[in-house]
């Protein structure tokens, strides 16, 4: 369960968020609006990246601006730029990197790594230098790399946005098998038929709240 | 690419099991002597083991060459100077000691998994934690430096590519703004990237309490 409860942000004058509340338990929510709406903002407050200036955001009841750590066991988040989530130089390292801080020694952490990469569709490529792989691979390593710490929610920013069609649609193809809660922000509207609840945001405020149906005409028009 | 330092190389050779930290060490140590080294002949016996140590690792030719490019450029520039300033003996001493040393950090990176020598770096550090060392930062520092390499030659690729599209020409503020900019974006999404992966969540870390204090 994540609630919202009037969430504000604020960078200096300029304000990104306004009285938000929401409670989110569906299992796939997604937040569409415009760029500058604030919906990166509202999701970047779910683990904690970014902390509310008014209001309180509680993952499961813990306020990530308490008790950030906790809560980023709990939500992994996977990012728009595939090249700037790759922190180490091999795929397995990289996924491995995620295990480190769990204390788990560094052979089964090879080997949950090696595990993980093949449910991607990256078997094989453990030992391959990421920054090679394709903008398709790499978005499923980061979404590997996420994955393998077994979170409860899992946040995506725009995961889509810089992947072509084929590769929307397998990315889009993994998201639907999560057995996770998932809190999609995204542009494009395809891969919302199946969600349970949409959230259109708009100058930083929620202009609507409802099945995909109803919210993204609302969202279709709001654009025209 | 044109890295100066290369990317790991897959193998099973001697070489590439040798444990990270002792390969380490030896790599400090030969990098120690060779700058002790001032006669042409001692040079010569390094670049010898160091050749040992390539047919040893069995990487294929085109990899290592690939990687030295860019350092035999700049070798012959460095070269020409120094023959110029201090005669051909002495550009030929420090050109050699350059080329021995690069050549072996190369054979290190080549055949070091980054992950193996975090972790060496982490248990070789990890008496220092008494003294308020953080064996974990320093190792995640130690591997960003290495990723780091392959990122920015990445970013300077593209600017590149930009700069070409739009007809910029060869200006320096050319390349340079633009290559600032992306770099710069580029650290903004990594730190992002880190805190959502739980780096900096260690209890009573500097960094967790540094990056809380960043992100207000």
């Amino acid at each position: 369960m994540i609630e919202f409860d009037g969430v504000g942000h604020s960078y200096g004058e300029h304000t990104v968020l306004d009285d938000v509340r929401l409670r989110l338990d569906e299992r796939r929510v997604a937040f569409v609006g415009a760029n500058g709406s604030g919906k990166s903002t509202l999701a970047r407050m779910i683990n904690g990246l970014v902390l509310p200036t008014r209001g309180r955001v509680l993952v499961d009841g813990l306020d990530p601006a308490r008790d950030g750590k906790r809560v980023r066991n709990r939500v992994g988040f996977v990012f728009t730029n595939p090249d700037s989530q790759i922190v180490m130089p091999t795929a397995g390292e990289d996924v491995a990197f995620s295990l480190r801080r769990k204390g788990i020694p560094k052979a089964e952490r090879e080997r949950r790594a090696a595990e993980a990469l093949a449910e991607h569709g990256l078997a094989g490529y453990a030992e391959h230098p990421a920054q090679q792989l394709s903008g398709g691979q790499k978005q499923l390593l980061a979404l590997c790399a996420m994955l393998v710490l077994e979170p409860d929610v899992l946040v995506c920013d725009e995961p889509t946005t810089l992947l072509d069609l084929r590769n929307k649609r397998r990315f889009a193809e993994r998201l639907r098998g999560l057995e996770q809660q998932v809190v999609l922000v995204t542009h494009d509207l395809e891969l919302l038929d199946d969600f349970d609840r949409v959230v259109v945001l708009d100058e930083g405020r929620v202009v609507a709240d409802d099945e995909p149906d109803e919210a993204l005409r609302y969202y279709r028009e709001l654009v025209v | 690419m044109s890295n100066v330092i290369g990317l790991y190389q897959p193998g099973r050779s001697p070489l590439h099991r040798l444990p990270a930290g002792w390969k380490f060490l030896a790599l400090l140590v030969f990098a120690v002597l060779i700058v002790v080294f001032d006669r042409l002949w001692q040079l010569g016996v390094g670049a010898a083991v160091l050749c040992v140590g390539f047919a040893v690792a069995r990487l294929r030719p085109g990899v290592v060459l690939r990687t030295m490019r860019t350092v035999l450029v700049l070798l012959a520039v460095v070269f020409a100077l120094q023959w110029w300033l201090l005669g051909a003996l002495s550009a030929a001493v420090v050109c050699l000691r350059l080329l021995v040393a690069i050549g072996a950090a190369n054979l290190f990176t080549l055949t070091t998994r980054v992950d193996d020598l975090v972790a060496a770096i982490e248990r070789a550090a990890s008496p220092l934690r008494r003294f308020g060392v953080r064996p974990e930062t320093l190792g995640l520092l130690v591997g960003l430096t290495v990723q780091a390499v392959g990122a920015l030659s990445v970013i300077a690729r593209q600017t590149r590519e930009a700069q070409r599209a739009r007809d910029a020409g060869r200006s320096v503020a050319a390349f340079t703004v633009p290559f600032l900019i992306r770099t710069l974006r580029h650290a903004d999404e990594l730190g992002e990237a880190l805190a959502a992966r739980g780096v900096g969540d260690e209890d009573g870390s500097d960094a967790a309490r540094l990056s809380e204090e960043l992100r207000r």
